[in-house]
């Protein structure tokens, strides 16, 4: 049922670097990660890769590291190594409900976060939170590494800056200060094993009632993953006020660009945009207040 | 395409699979006998073909067996040896956690994958441990418990 290709199974970094070395933009060479996005596009004949390079078996890429406020994982740590760790609900608190409501259990034990944002699906769970997180990653290939800001990563749908030789081989985030919330809502058809319907996560920095940073990521709202700018630039610098919360989640509503699709229709996504900005705010400026971040 | 010979092992035995690329464990599993693990939507979203791979569960339909050589992977029936009931498929017989049986040996799967991350489970947990897995039958009450009395049997030992 599958195209015929070749497999590739790199014991090491530097080997699976060395197998990507020919890969171009006709994507007849692919990284193969986790596998629950690469093989069901495959299976529905969405791609047909003629080599594989399989990244699971590659020597200590799984990793989790947390020093100097820093956070910091390796391209093949999946979702349940977020889900099972007992740091990441202090030192990602978004990622870490993301990872509950990641596909099921199953999925969750392979699918890694490197190949989730790799996928470049609009509906990718563990983008909203990085992306409020200002996640930076390293994309690699056999000639260096690179560093790239995760915001600056896609370029449109299901596309990014990434060389057809290059993957992502770390992701990290500074630590958010005490005085920061950082929240994430899945809306999906049913809480488990769904297709996100609509996402937002934030983060808000407060001293004395004024806000000092504030970030607002959207999925399955647009042909990305995306920040609402405009929508964090209202909040930044100011007195937080609940009419002032629901302006800033109106505007994330017109950077949003959804579409009609099985899951639900535009206006559905553009007024959930509406409620779900205006409740996560609510409830991250409620938890600061009370002195509970997270 | 180049055919691959992978050593690994399945429920404790050492096997060696001639296989295409383009095989996934599932298949090759069945190939084998090893018909206890079903095919069902085949893209992650049943969990009918669970099995654990070293020690955690994954869908068998999304993994191919040439990325396997020297793991060590465990369906329902190798849980326990022999007619011996492991204590997850006494808890699913007991509590009539299984009615039509297709869905049941990924759901016994995943129980088991769950408790060897989380040996006391919350409600939530379980929900959210068995959110990979779909039953038809049951309305899920009854595997719950089933998850439940397995967890306290094993917290007891």
């Amino acid at each position: 049922m599958f195209n015929q290709f070749d497999l590739v199974v790199p014991r090491s970094l530097d080997e699976a670097l060395a197998a990507m070395a020919d890969a171009n933009d006709e994507g007849a060479t692919l990284a193969l990660s986790g596998g629950t996005s690469v093989i069901i596009d495959m299976r529905a004949r969405r791609i047909a890769p003629e080599k594989l390079i399989s990244l699971g078996n590659v020597a200590d890429f799984k990793w989790t590291q947390l020093h100097n406020g820093r956070v910091e994982i390796g391209g093949g740590t999946t979702i349940s190594d977020v889900l099972y760790s007992s740091d990441m609900p202090n030192a990602a608190p978004s990622l870490f409900t993301a990872a509950q409501v990641f596909g099921g259990q199953m999925v969750r034990n392979a699918a890694t976060i490197a190949g989730n944002i790799c996928s470049g699906s609009p509906a990718a769970d563990t983008v909203p939170p990085l992306l409020t997180l200002d996640a930076d990653i390293t994309l690699s290939s056999a000639e260096g590494d690179r560093e790239v800001k995760l915001n600056d990563f896609y370029t449109g749908f299901k596309q990014d800056v990434r060389q057809p030789n290059e993957i992502v081989t770390r992701i990290g985030w500074d630590r958010l200060s005490d005085n920061a919330c950082n929240l994430f809502y899945k809306l999906g058809l049913r809480k488990g094993d769904a297709i996100t319907v609509t996402g937002v996560a934030v983060t808000l920095v407060v001293s004395d009632g004024i806000c000092e940073r504030a970030r607002i990521a959207l999925n399955s709202v647009a042909p990305i993953v995306k920040r609402a700018t405009g929508a964090e630039q209202m909040l930044e610098g100011q007195p937080l006020t609940p009419e002032l919360i629901e302006e800033t989640a109106r505007q994330a509503v017109t950077e949003s660009s959804p579409i009609d699709d099985v899951r639900a229709s535009a206006e559905y996504r553009r007024h959930a945009v509406f409620v779900l900005t205006r409740r996560l705010l609510n409830e991250a400026w409620a938890r600061l207040q009370t002195g509970e971040s997270a | 395409m180049k055919e691959l010979t992978i050593d690994m092992y399945v429920n404790g035995e050492p096997q060696s699979f001639s296989v295409l690329p383009n095989e996934t464990l599932m298949e090759t599993l069945r190939n084998h006998g090893y018909v206890e693990v079903k095919c069902g939507c085949e893209k992650g979203d049943c969990g009918a073909c669970a099995v654990l791979l070293d020690g955690m569960a994954i869908d068998s339909c999304l993994t191919l067996t040439g990325t396997l050589k020297g793991r060590a992977v465990t369906t329902v029936a190798g849980l326990s040896s022999g007619s011996e009931l492991h204590p997850v498929h006494k808890a699913y017989i007991e509590r009539g956690a299984s009615q039509c049986g297709y869905c049941t040996p990924g759901f016994v799967i995943a129980t088991q994958s769950l408790l060897n991350e989380i040996p006391s489970p919350s409600d939530e947990d379980i929900r959210i441990g068995l959110s990979g897995n779909l039953c038809r039958c049951t309305g899920y009450t009854k595997i719950f418990d089933a998850v439940r009395q397995t967890a306290a049997e094993l917290n007891e030992n």
